[in-house]
């Protein structure tokens, strides 16, 4: 698999399309997972490691997905490439900066992503568009089945499965919303939703997880207690957590339309405008008017834009996937010019999904 | 004096200590704010790069809320990864399977403060021999009971009781 031919497609998961998509972009599960016979990866040497890659290569091109399987060596990948998988979220930050053997298998849908080598020697991650945390955890359960078969994991009666960091020991579990959620940063109505979630033990974290910003309004609310409560139970936690949020979100969008109708159309037509104008431009800025143009085109003030353009523009106007489709490397200057002209040609020329 | 980069005259002057190499470039307005912008372009908000400042382990503020560890407990060196308590409270990663037991003393405590638990009612791997499977879905059971009372979800903990009154029959059979 050419892991640059990426930036030619699109993630299934980008698409736009499950329940709840206005709000909610993804729901996400990951489970960490450690061979029993085997030294965590902080504790293995290199040629634990390449051991540990090549033991997994067959469970893991072999799991039960509907598109084929790609078992890529990250440690082989030039750093550009490294970057742009983090970008597409398939690969973590400390995966792709982390030095020794490791590999991750890819769906061609881009659901699908088993780290290995990470903190713990298998991550299984899937993703779905919207509000689907269901799909997500079943899909998942029986790639984790299907690998045991071939191996044996670290579990212990008391403590289940065992992994590198205490946090995360137990059911292994992290499940996650994507949530955009404009009106309530705008209003500062999120630092209330913030408050209240860490009162329950759920995090909430940026696009690109533990310590990322929450850049163009996406939050991301997970689960922290691993130990002591069913898969099925945290899963609930969530399920019944989120819909409040979205509803909040929705009540201070119309509240935000009744009184400041003009001044919000404003708004979103100038970051429209900016989007589609500009010669120069950073990722922050483009992060934040598509964020505007999004929330826009949710409440019917842009009508020329489908959402999965903008979802797609949120990951494709990042540096790695910028330097990859120019097939060069951009100082910072120059990528601001490389993302202007690639926002006002997929936003000006070719709308209504063509 | 021209510019470095182009035939212009050199306005701004610029001395850099590089890795202990002091490097002097000279250049002209339009190439000094290239040269600017590329410098900064080292601190650009990567929205794909983590914020070192909200980067707080939570796994240190845990740590930091349990108590301290006897000498003796911190030096205990594990025969198969080789790392000791203290390390582990130093970098925050356990070395190998075998340190949840070796190192269950202090951990209990910790996982305690991290999860409000310390027992495991999640999946359970279907190599994991059928007696301790039972055992740990009575456990589970029984927790899901619990919280199903606490919810006042009655018709749910009604079903669950049956299916803990029928896996305690089938153990006392066995």
């Amino acid at each position: 698999m050419n892991v640059e031919d990426l930036v030619k497609t699109s993630g299934e998961w980008l698409r736009g399309t499950g329940p709840e998509s206005d709000i909610v972009i993804s729901s996400r599960i990951r489970l960490a997972r450690n061979l029993a016979d085997y030294p965590f990866v902080n504790r293995a040497d290199d040629s634990t490691r390449l051991e540990i890659v090549e033991t997994l290569r067959e469970p893991l091109t072999d799991v039960p997905v509907p598109s084929r399987m790609h078992y890529v060596r990250v440690d082989e990948l030039e750093p550009i490439d490294r970057r742009l998988l983090v970008e597409r979220q398939l690969i973590s930050h400390e995966h792709a900066e982390m030095p020794g053997p490791r590999a991750v298998a890819l769906s061609e849908h881009e659901n699908v992503s088993l780290m290995v080598n990470e903190e713990d020697h298998l991550r299984i991650q899937v993703i779905h568009s919207g509000l689907a945390l269901d799909e997500c955890w079943e899909e998942i359960n029986k790639i984790d089945d299907s690998i045991e078969e071939h191996v044996t994991y670290a579990f212990s009666d008391q403590l289940g499965y065992l992994t590198a960091c205490p946090t995360n020991v137990g059911t292994g579990i992290r499940c996650s919303v994507m949530m955009h959620l404009p009106a309530l940063s705008m209003t500062k109505e999120i630092q209330k939703v913030v408050n209240a979630l860490h009162k329950i033990n759920l995090a909430v974290r940026g696009l690109y997880g533990e310590g990322s910003q929450a850049m163009g309004d996406f939050y991301q609310i997970s689960n922290q207690v691993t130990l002591g409560r069913s898969e099925r139970s945290i899963l609930s936690t969530l399920k019944d957590v989120v819909p409040s949020i979205i509803k909040y979100e929705r009540r201070v969008r119309d509240a935000l339309v009744k009184d400041n109708r003009d001044d919000l159309h404003d708004q979103i037509a100038r970051a429209y405008g900016t989007l589609r104008s500009a010669q120069k431009i950073s990722s922050e800025e483009t992060m934040h008017l598509l964020s505007s143009v999004r929330m826009g085109v949710n409440l019917g003030l842009i009508d020329d834009l489908e959402i999965q353009t903008i979802n797609e523009l949120f990951i494709y106007t990042q540096p790695a996937h910028l330097q990859v489709l120019k097939h060069q490397t951009l100082s910072n200057s120059e990528r601001n010019v490389v993302r202007a002209a690639f926002l006002r040609d997929r936003l000006s020329g070719r709308q209504n999904g063509s | 004096m021209k510019c470095n980069f182009c035939p212009k005259p050199a306005t701004l002057h610029i001395t850099d200590l590089h890795k202990g190499v002091v490097k002097t470039i000279h250049l002209c307005n339009s190439c000094a704010q290239k040269h600017i912008a590329d410098l900064t372009a080292d601190v650009e908000t990567d929205p794909a790069q983590p914020n070192e400042a909200t980067a707080v382990s939570m796994l240190q503020l845990h740590l930091a809320e349990v108590t301290e560890e006897s000498e003796e407990q911190e030096q205990q060196r594990c025969p198969i990864c080789g790392i000791t308590y203290q390390e582990f409270r130093k970098r925050g990663r356990l070395g190998c399977p075998n340190d949840y037991t070796l190192f269950a003393e202090p951990l209990t405590p910790l996982l305690e403060n991290i999860h409000g638990s310390t027992q495991h009612t999640g999946k359970i791997p279907r190599r994991t021999p059928a007696e301790s499977r039972k055992k740990y879905e009575l456990i589970r059971l029984r927790n899901e009971l619990r919280q199903a009372i606490r919810d006042e979800n009655y018709e749910e903990a009604a079903k669950l009781r049956d299916q803990i009154r029928t896996l305690e029959q089938q153990q006392a059979s066995e």
